[in-house]
């Protein structure tokens, strides 16, 4: 009895001293590629790792409002970090908005379909079936992907093709599995190494959707809020900024 | 919404156990009777899915029934779309999925029936049909409603596959374990607390309708004797 219940706990007593100075951060699934470059760059620099939990910022949202141990918060958009740090769970003083995100329409390959021709028409095509975004009801991308359908004046005509994915991710997974024809995705998961070469998209313009502004924020109770100031630093360092941009991120002027 | 996503659901959890009785029966009756040596190997892998978590049939589902694979092209040419995000795809998952929870019991009950009575039965001129309909079967009635149950309350509760493969579509695939989800996944907590209580409720009165029915069948069966 004694062993075994020295075998459960074992686990727990080791976990701090083995992870003491990894930051775990909690991420939206548009940041899935860049973030995990920016933790490679920033452990080769400073010996600190970094853990990335990935979902819709909706979901990562309700967790942290739970007291989920993250000691970071990449959010694709502003609101769920503005509301975290009015209910105390994310320092107020630590927001910061990194980046601005966009949309793209996105279709596999082997489509016969050209995005950078048909533009948003491509939707109403017939052999386009269903059409994969995020989950408006959690995910920013899919609040975005709304609005721009909205814009075009689609948003009824293609209401019976919209298949929702939790995050970006998934919504990325149905249509690059083909199982959906067409996808609206953010610009930075399009152009990782994971879909570059297996698509084409067209990049939604300016206006057809509200920006996405991308906040990030230390969470309140962090442990690790030194290294976690020093990787939200990294990140918008000038060695930062180039992986965002890389990733078709652009940078906010202001901070 | 939480009517359309529970008829849903009960559509999926019906047409599933009716499947699974026609297939699961034949299935269990060749485990329970069969001497092929190579019989532990089908007998795993209809255990698999007990094993298995969901993701991994959601992923196999999505990847090699999709537009990637010959067997998914195929679905497309004859149904004109794809597996997933359709009923029927979700039929095909939880088919397979609640597989185990209908062969089990019904494999087990009918292993359990007194070999003599086999030996009997065939001694009086019976042939196997006539014996499986007129024996095994009765004697292992209270199994076959067990695995029709558990498979039907399985499909019921069925969450990760759906997820994988449904794409959140009202009336088509957004089942009510999907809708809570969501529900949650909004901080809706007062609708995720109607949605949840509403199927506590009503498996919890579906179990106890079956667990009651089955003592009462088992009772008749054994007065027949």
């Amino acid at each position: 009895m004694k062993k075994l219940l020295a075998w459960l706990i074992l686990p727990s007593l080791l976990a701090p001293a083995l992870w003491a100075d990894e930051i775990k951060v909690a991420a939206a699934a548009d940041l899935s590629y860049a973030l995990k470059d920016l933790g490679a760059q920033f452990q080769q620099k400073t010996g600190n790792a970094v853990s990335f939990s990935l979902g819709a910022s909706g979901n990562l949202y309700s967790q942290i409002q739970n007291g989920a141990p993250f000691d970071l918060f990449f959010s694709a958009d502003a609101e769920y970090p503005r509301k975290l740090a009015a209910a105390g769970r994310l320092d107020p003083a630590s927001l910061r908005s990194y980046a601005v995100g966009e949309l793209v329409l996105w279709v596999p390959k082997g489509s016969p379909l050209n995005p950078q021709l048909l533009h948003m028409d491509l939707l109403l095509q017939a052999s386009v079936q269903k059409i994969a975004i995020a989950n408006p009801e959690h995910a920013p991308y899919g609040r975005a992907a709304m609005a721009a359908l909205e814009h075009f004046g689609l948003k009824d005509k293609v209401a019976g093709k919209l298949v929702l994915g939790e995050s970006v991710s998934q919504a990325a997974q149905f249509v690059q599995s083909g199982n959906a024809q067409a996808a609206l995705i953010p610009l930075s998961l399009a152009s990782s190494p994971a879909m570059k070469d297996t698509g084409k998209y067209w990049k939604l313009p300016d206006g057809s959707y509200p920006e996405i502004q991308q906040v990030a924020g230390i969470v309140s109770s962090s442990r690790h809020k030194q290294a976690a100031r020093a990787f939200l630093d990294f990140v918008g360092s000038a060695q930062g900024t180039a992986v965002l941009q890389k990733y078709g991120f652009t940078i906010p002027t202001q901070k | 919404m939480i009517l359309q996503a529970l008829t849903l659901t009960l559509q999926l959890a019906v047409t599933v156990s009716v499947i699974l009785l026609i297939v699961g029966v034949p299935l269990a009756y060749w485990l329970a009777f069969s001497a092929r040596r190579w019989k532990f190997f089908i007998e795993a892998l209809v255990s698999l899915p007990i094993v298995l978590p969901p993701t991994v049939l959601g992923f196999y589902l999505l990847v090699a029934l999709g537009p990637l694979s010959p067997l998914g092209r195929w679905w497309q040419a004859i149904t004109g779309h794809t597996l997933a995000f359709t009923f029927a795809g979700l039929v095909i998952g939880s088919v397979l999925y609640s597989l185990p929870f209908a062969v089990q019991p019904v494999a087990t009950s009918f292993a359990a029936v007194d070999r003599k009575l086999l030996d009997i039965s065939a001694l009086l001129g019976a042939s196997r049909w006539r014996t499986f309909w007129r024996v095994v079967l009765p004697l292992g009635l209270p199994g076959v409603l067990t695995g029709f149950v558990l498979s039907f309350a399985h499909t019921l509760g069925e969450f990760g596959v759906v997820l994988m493969i449904g794409g959140n579509i009202p009336g088509a695939t957004r089942t009510i374990s999907i809708l809570i989800f969501d529900q949650v996944e909004a901080l809706d907590y007062a609708a995720a607390n109607r949605t949840a209580l509403l199927l506590l409720v009503l498996c919890f009165v579906l179990l106890t309708a079956v667990y009651g029915l089955r003592r009462h069948a088992a009772w008749r069966l054994w007065e027949w004797k």
